[in-house]
């Protein structure tokens, strides 16, 4: 066994609420410089749909992540022998028109405009060139579908559902869609890492954050296409790529990073797991079916008095033990079984999970009288005589699970590499915590009917409570338990942060002028 | 006599302040601006055009670059394998292909360069000044190789001797200043692109990813060893930080 801790998140996703506030709270303080305009390290995606760069989950046009070959796994459009070979022109990598050409507008053009008899206009103009352009794409450009079905219908997980299912989800005024944030995930076997020629890109052992060496990165570029979850960017200023950091100058300070501080639903929460990374290589080379619980299963009980001694003989400090044991996503991945890899069958292992949603998996649009209901409203009050009904009703305990409008295949493609039952679980738990609230508030549920549901999804009224304390009444530091890296043990890492400042993940120390030189 | 000063500056003076220039220019631009140690690539701002440019200009220079090289360390071996005639039209016919291959590929590139706004605004002074003079280098060898097709064994006699002469600080320059201009120039150009390495973009070259062919794929640093036995009394041997 060779125990080490991993930084790991766990995002809520039926608390998100689409704000792109952790999107702007990461650019304000790491992307806003040239070259890095067009950069979300973290950035909020609308499912279904086509997502950031366009279709960045179809492997089939960026070759990223690994694929399994025999019994071995090997990264499928880099490595040593591709990666090489194609180290003049990568094939499979996006390119800037595949996220969108950053762009600005003239806006002084407004002020400075002589007098004349229409509106002056500020004209946009790229970043890049600086010259006018007619914006194509933008950020965040199919947020909230953008008004038309293209986004959805060109959703790669849309490619295991039949025709008739599809056509479900996409009827008009019934269409559903959530929030998916994303951000690096850290992964285990990290595809980028392993693809970088140059030898850039590392995972750091104390915290497993994954970092790019901007000194030693030759813009190689192999990270873009081989990271499946297109998180590696190309900055075309600078010639170096970089990526989201876990904020790791916070993080070590032991503070929650800006996307997880900011965050307004409170869907974010970051702890420490620890894991046996004697398993990784076995655990990304199984079969897919078996990928979400194997990973699960490598992530240690951090009170095994087993697993304890084995961490401290590996250096991991006590402070980092503790943490694990507060650790809100040990909770969630593991002792609650609530939450879920995105797309595993990437097998990176990736170590950001998500508890999948319930609402629009839950309600349907039905067609209703509503005739009544709207005489009893004020005049006042607005009121469409739509005969529409947002149906949240459930007719027995998991009847709804089966005939949602989101069909599970479509969110097992998203997080479980196609297994129904996986997301099924999940849900029913989520299902069967609001039951016992019921019970416990409204009171309209009986005690033994919530006991037999809490039974059935098989939780205990005691996790039901931690599940309903920790996704709604929990504090800052109940969210975000943060092990501060030992500095008064680390000297080096003191006397070298000058120097590395500028050099690991961002930026740069010389002046970007002449750079091309 | 004012040929021979000629001579004597750019076949002895040029090629050593070349070299020179080449190798402090290099490990000090290594020491000092290391983020800037890389070819800045554009295929991010566009991929197609660059395709048709980048693969046959670096597949052709790495053959005929290997081709002179071989020349260089093997004169015998070139002489030997010049001795039949069908062998010469052989080694001829390839150097002339690939080298046609760099010009296609670098003309492209140029095209590329001056006609994307996009790769426009990351062109600097430099990449246009080393793209023409690997342009008019790439001209010369391909004139060389159809003029004086038997220009390989002139390498072998002739090139190698000399090139060897200056690496033994013993500059011999007589059989160069024999030689046709245009083969004068094509040794003039290279010591001139020698030179101007540390200054361009080509620099890339000096770190290609080789270690990455034995390199494990997945790397883990770090910082601080925890099962290290550290004693108070030991001196302290790390490096002054540069940055604060």
């Amino acid at each position: 066994m060779d125990i080490r801790a991993q930084t790991s998140m766990v995002f809520y996703l039926d608390k998100c609420i689409g704000c792109h506030t952790c999107s702007i709270a990461c650019k304000n303080i790491w992307t806003d410089r040239k070259g890095a305009e067009y950069m979300w390290w973290n950035n909020v995606e609308t499912k279904p749909g086509t997502g950031y760069p366009t279709k960045w989950e179809d492997q089939e046009i960026y070759k990223g992540g690994w694929e399994k070959k025999g019994e071995r796994i090997q990264l499928k459009g880099a490595g040593k022998r591709k990666g090489l070979v194609n180290i003049f022109h990568n094939p499979n990598m996006p390119v800037i028109d595949d996220y969108y050409e950053p762009f600005t507008y003239r806006y002084l053009d407004l002020i400075e405009s002589p007098s004349m008899d229409d509106q002056p206009t500020a004209r946009p103009v790229s970043l890049i060139t600086g010259k006018p352009i007619d914006i194509k794409m933008g950020p965040n450009w199919d947020d909230d579908l953008s008004g038309t079905p293209d986004f959805a219908r060109n959703d790669p997980n849309l490619k295991g559902l039949s025709a008739a299912e599809q056509e479900a989800m996409f009827h008009l005024e019934k269409m559903a869609f959530y929030y998916l944030p994303r951000i690096c995930n850290h992964c285990l076997n990290p595809a980028c890492v392993a693809a970088c020629p140059s030898g850039a890109i590392y995972k750091r052992g104390e915290d497993g954050i994954v970092l790019i060496n901007q000194d030693v990165c030759r813009a190689w570029r192999m990270c873009v296409t081989a990271c499946p979850y297109k998180k590696s960017y190309y900055n075309w200023h600078t010639g170096k790529s970089e990526k989201c950091i876990l904020c790791y100058p916070r993080i070590e300070a032991g503070f929650a990073p800006a996307c997880m501080h900011s965050c307004v639903g409170r869907i974010r929460y970051l702890g420490v797991i620890l894991y046996d990374a004697s398993q990784i290589k076995s655990i990304a080379s199984v079969d897919e079916k078996e990928l979400v619980d194997r990973q699960l299963q490598m992530l240690l009980d951090p009170f095994d008095s087993q697993v304890i001694k084995e961490a401290q003989s590996n250096g991991i400090a006590d402070s980092t033990i503790k943490a694990a044991q507060n650790s809100p996503t040990y909770k969630f991945a593991k002792a609650w079984g609530l939450a879920l890899p995105l797309h595993p069958e990437f097998r990176t292992v990736p170590m950001l999970f998500y508890v999948p949603p319930l609402l629009p998996v839950m309600a349907s649009l039905k067609e209703a009288k509503q005739t009544q209901q709207g005489q009893k409203l004020h005049d006042a009050a607005k009121f469409w005589d739509d005969n529409w009904l947002y149906d949240t009703s459930t007719k027995e305990l998991w009847g709804t699970l089966d005939e949602a409008r989101f069909p599970l295949k479509y969110l097992a493609s998203l997080f479980s590499a196609g297994d129904e039952e996986q997301v099924k679980v999940r849900l029913k738990k989520l299902m069967a915590v609001r039951m016992y609230r019921r019970w416990k508030t409204v009171g309209d549920v009986t005690e033994e009917k919530s006991n037999e549901v809490l039974k059935d999804a098989g939780l205990t009224q005691a996790m039901a409570e931690g599940i309903y304390y920790l996704t709604t009444l929990a504090k800052f530091d109940d969210r975000f338990v943060v092990p501060a890296s030992h500095r008064e043990q680390a000297l080096e890492m003191l006397e070298f942060t000058g120097d590395k400042k500028g050099a690991t993940g961002f930026g740069f120390k010389e002046a970007t002028a002449q750079r091309g030189l | 006599m004012k040929l021979n000063a000629l001579n004597n500056f750019f076949f002895i003076a040029f090629p050593y302040m070349a070299l020179i220039v080449f190798l402090i220019g290099t490990i000090y631009r290594y020491k000092t601006t290391g983020f800037k140690f890389s070819s800045l690539s554009s295929q991010f701002l566009e991929s197609r055009g660059l395709f048709w440019g980048v693969i046959p200009f670096h597949f052709g220079l790495i053959v005929v670059f290997l081709g002179h090289l071989l020349a260089f360390c093997f004169p015998k071996g070139q002489l030997l394998w010049n001795s039949l005639p069908i062998r010469l039209i052989i080694l001829e016919v390839t150097a002339f292909t690939f080298g046609i291959n760099i010009f296609i590929g670098l003309a492209a590139l140029i095209v590329r360069r001056f006609t994307n706004p996009r790769i426009r605004a990351v062109t600097n002074i430099m990449d246009t000044v080393i793209e023409f003079l690997l342009l008019a280098q790439v001209i010369l060898g391909c004139w060389i190789a159809l003029g004086y097709r038997w220009g390989s064994s002139w390498f072998a006699a002739d090139m190698s001797p000399y090139l060897w002469s200056i690496i033994k600080l013993n500059p011999k320059v007589e059989a160069m200043s024999a030689m046709p201009w245009i083969i004068k120039l094509h040794v003039i150009g290279a010591f001139l692109i020698i030179l101007l390495i540390p200054f361009t973009r080509l620099i890339h070259f000096l770190v290609a990813p080789i270690p990455y062919i034995w390199r494990p794929y997945q790397q883990v640093m770090w910082y601080w060893n925890r099962k290290k036995i550290r004693f108070a009394d030991a001196q302290w041997v790390h490096h002054k930080p540069r940055n604060n």
